[in-house]
């Protein structure tokens, strides 16, 4: 597929802006307050094409702390914010399978 | 096993420290992702999706215990506890902090290993039989090859930046189990009529999204020629292979829009150039590379000891020897196979306590070696045959003798949407679920030799084109599909599968392939035709007629 990072930015919903962290690649989200979160639920949530171009060239401008960064659907139901898509929602939760060392060999 | 000397050990070292200080700059800000990637790219370092994964390379799929105790070493201490084999003789570690990795490289290096030609647009980690060097149907070891031409492309001025990366394998018996017509070069050495041992060169194979087989360019080239030719064909493909479009950037669109022949003569006219040239390969040489592989210093040993007599008439035993020992070269040992695929398990995975327990039982019964296949799956390569029946509980205590070997559950699998950002679908638990329906072996062994190859994406790292059941994962309006192919194979009589029909969804795709099966077992001629010959005689249209009316 066309990584997230290649891919022409077309907003149709809520967006966050996500990356991973530069030291060690744990998934991190631009925060509402600015600066980079760990929580995607206090993360910024933006709704248009040129809200996310902005969020995401605040992100890039950053340098050392962010790697890769794009932005990601998201929806919202209220005060939750959830993954938007099955890559997203993976990046959050981790594998969807359990782990070869606690797979009980 | 080959052993490294002082110029290979102040190499890795330099590179180690030239990595540290690269690390260094990038955590620091002096240099930005776009300087650095390319950099990280060189020494493995990919970024997934939950973190960065090193690649490191193996060399012929060659593991000493000692260098097998390190991964394991590493896994623990750096990373979650386990490793994953790769369907490139790789093992890649998922969870690797960028700021631990140059402590990881040197620890690493301590033992000869490190992670270059592991990714970048280079010569990869050249690839072979992992049975090379004990195959009973073998001509001479093409590890000696594997690793002159190791040793010539690594970090060779001119071939750091190909318009896309090379991969190269090696195979010297009958039966091909290195895959050579799926990569850029396969190199296969055979006897010509006068008797000669040289190398049959195919060019241009390749999976991904646009896969073809490799052409042979030339029947038969002489050992002494090994790396001219190699050059002259990397020359050709550096000067003519595209840059501007990376979806056609590797040789195999060349080979296939020049045509053969005309790609053939281009390679020739530059190899004339320089065929008698510093790159004609001395015998002293050759000599000098294989005198750094020692070989273990085997018994005079029988066939068929009474020990394995006796431990045949345990049924449990003896259904694993059938099933995962094959014969070796030397009479009296044999040649194991270690099964990666538990039932429900992630394919190719292995925990830091397997490994040191293999590492351990390398020693004790294998001369401290073990291989590592295409397939996923581990080798000792050296076992007496008196041995099988000491060492046959020790494998099942660790969960790694399940007599699943080329059977339905031996799945190869890339990581998939689980790790890998590439992928649009997930791999792992497809396989997983496969594995859970096709548990009992005693129902494998009636369906018989059957590989299934799962990819989660178009790059193929999961080599499905050639599974003999083949699953793609595709993405489709933010769902997760399934493309099957059948006939695929990756053997000396290698074809690419053909598509069964549309794409199924997640939720069905184990269903399909049960149905599949059972249409195979319904179709054949008797229990001894193959799934791959049925494919072969029948075509995929009875196996699509019955498996799309049931869904």
């Amino acid at each position: 597929m066309t990584a997230p990072t290649e891919q022409k930015i077309r907003v149709k919903g809520p967006v966050v802006v996500t990356a991973n962290r530069l030291a060690d690649g744990a998934v991190i989200y631009r925060a509402a307050v600015g600066g980079w979160t760990t929580r995607l639920d206090a993360a910024a949530v933006v709704s248009t094409t040129q809200e996310a171009i902005d969020l995401l060239a605040a992100a890039k401008r950053e340098g050392t702390t962010a790697v890769e960064a794009y932005v990601a659907p998201v929806a919202v139901a209220g005060e939750r914010i959830e993954p938007g898509n099955l890559r997203e929602r993976i990046r959050v939760a981790g594998p969807t399978i359990e782990l070869p060392a606690t797979f009980g060999i | 096993m080959y052993v490294y000397d002082d110029f290979d050990r102040t190499l890795l070292a330099e590179r180690v420290a030239e990595f540290r200080d690269q690390v260094a700059r990038r955590l620091s800000g002096q240099l930005t992702e776009d300087e650095f990637k390319p950099l990280r790219l060189m020494n493995g370092v990919y970024l997934q999706l939950h973190a960065y994964m090193l690649r490191i390379a193996i060399p012929y799929g060659t593991l000493s215990s000692l260098k097998l105790r390190k991964l394991a070493e590493i896994a623990r201490r750096y990373d979650r506890n386990y490793g994953h084999f790769t369907t490139r003789q790789n093992l890649q570690f998922n969870w690797i902090k960028l700021a631990d990795l140059p402590d990881v490289l040197a620890s690493l290096a301590q033992v000869g290993l490190h992670s270059m030609q592991t990714s970048g647009n280079v010569v990869r980690n050249i690839t072979t039989d992992q049975w090379a060097g004990v195959a009973p149907d073998e001509i001479e070891d093409p590890r000696i090859w594997a690793e002159i031409l190791r040793q010539h492309s690594t970090m060779h001025p001119e071939f750091t930046f190909l318009p896309r990366k090379f991969k190269i394998a090696f195979t010297a018996a009958k039966h091909d189990r290195a895959a050579v017509r799926i990569y850029d070069i396969g190199l296969r050495l055979h006897k010509n009529g006068a008797g000669e041992v040289g190398f049959e060169v195919m060019v241009g194979g390749g999976l991904g999204r646009t896969p073809y087989l490799g052409k042979t360019i030339r029947p038969f080239l002489p050992k002494r020629d090994l790396l001219s030719y190699v050059e002259a064909i990397l020359r050709v493909y550096n000067q003519y292979g595209r840059r501007d479009n990376i979806w056609k950037a590797r040789i195999k669109i060349l080979v296939h829009d020049l045509g053969v022949e005309k790609f053939a003569s281009e390679v020739e006219a530059e190899w004339q150039t320089m065929k008698d040239g510093a790159l004609a390969i001395d015998p002293a040489l050759v000599e000098e590379i294989a005198s750094r592989f020692h070989y273990p210093k085997y018994e005079k040993l029988a066939d068929h000891p009474p020990e394995l007599g006796k431990a045949m008439q345990d049924s449990a035993f003896a259904t694993w020897h059938r099933n995962a020992v094959s014969p070796h070269k030397m009479p009296g040992y044999a040649i194991v196979t270690l099964s990666l695929k538990p039932e429900g398990g992630p394919p190719g995975d292995a925990t830091a306590e397997q490994m040191d327990a293999i590492a351990d039982l390398a020693d004790r019964y294998s001369f401290g070696e073990i291989r590592v296949g295409h397939e996923q799956n581990l080798v000792l390569p050296h076992v007496a045959q008196r041995d099988l029946p000491a060492l046959w509980p020790q494998l099942e205590k660790i969960g790694v003798a399940r007599p699943n070997v080329g059977l339905v559950s031996d799945i190869i699998s890339c990581p998939g949407l689980d790790y890998c950002s590439l992928a649009n679908a997930r791999s792992i638990p497809v396989a997983q679920e496969l594995t859970r329906r096709f548990g009992d072996l005693d129902n494998q062994r009636r369906i018989g030799r059957l590989h299934i190859n799962i990819s989660g994406c178009i790059n193929a790292c999961g080599h499905h084109h050639v599974g003999h059941i083949g699953i793609l994962g595709v993405e489709k309006n933010g769902e997760e599909f399934y493309q099957i192919t059948l006939g695929g194979r990756a053997d000396e009589h290698a074809e690419l599968g053909t598509l069964l029909g549309p794409a199924v969804s997640y939720g069905e795709v184990a269903d399909v392939i049960e149905d599949v099966v059972a249409a195979y077992v319904e179709l054949r001629s008797g229990p001894h035709e193959l799934f791959i010959d049925t494919v072969k005689r029948i075509g995929v249209e009875p196996f699509k007629e019955r498996v799309y009316a049931a869904h």
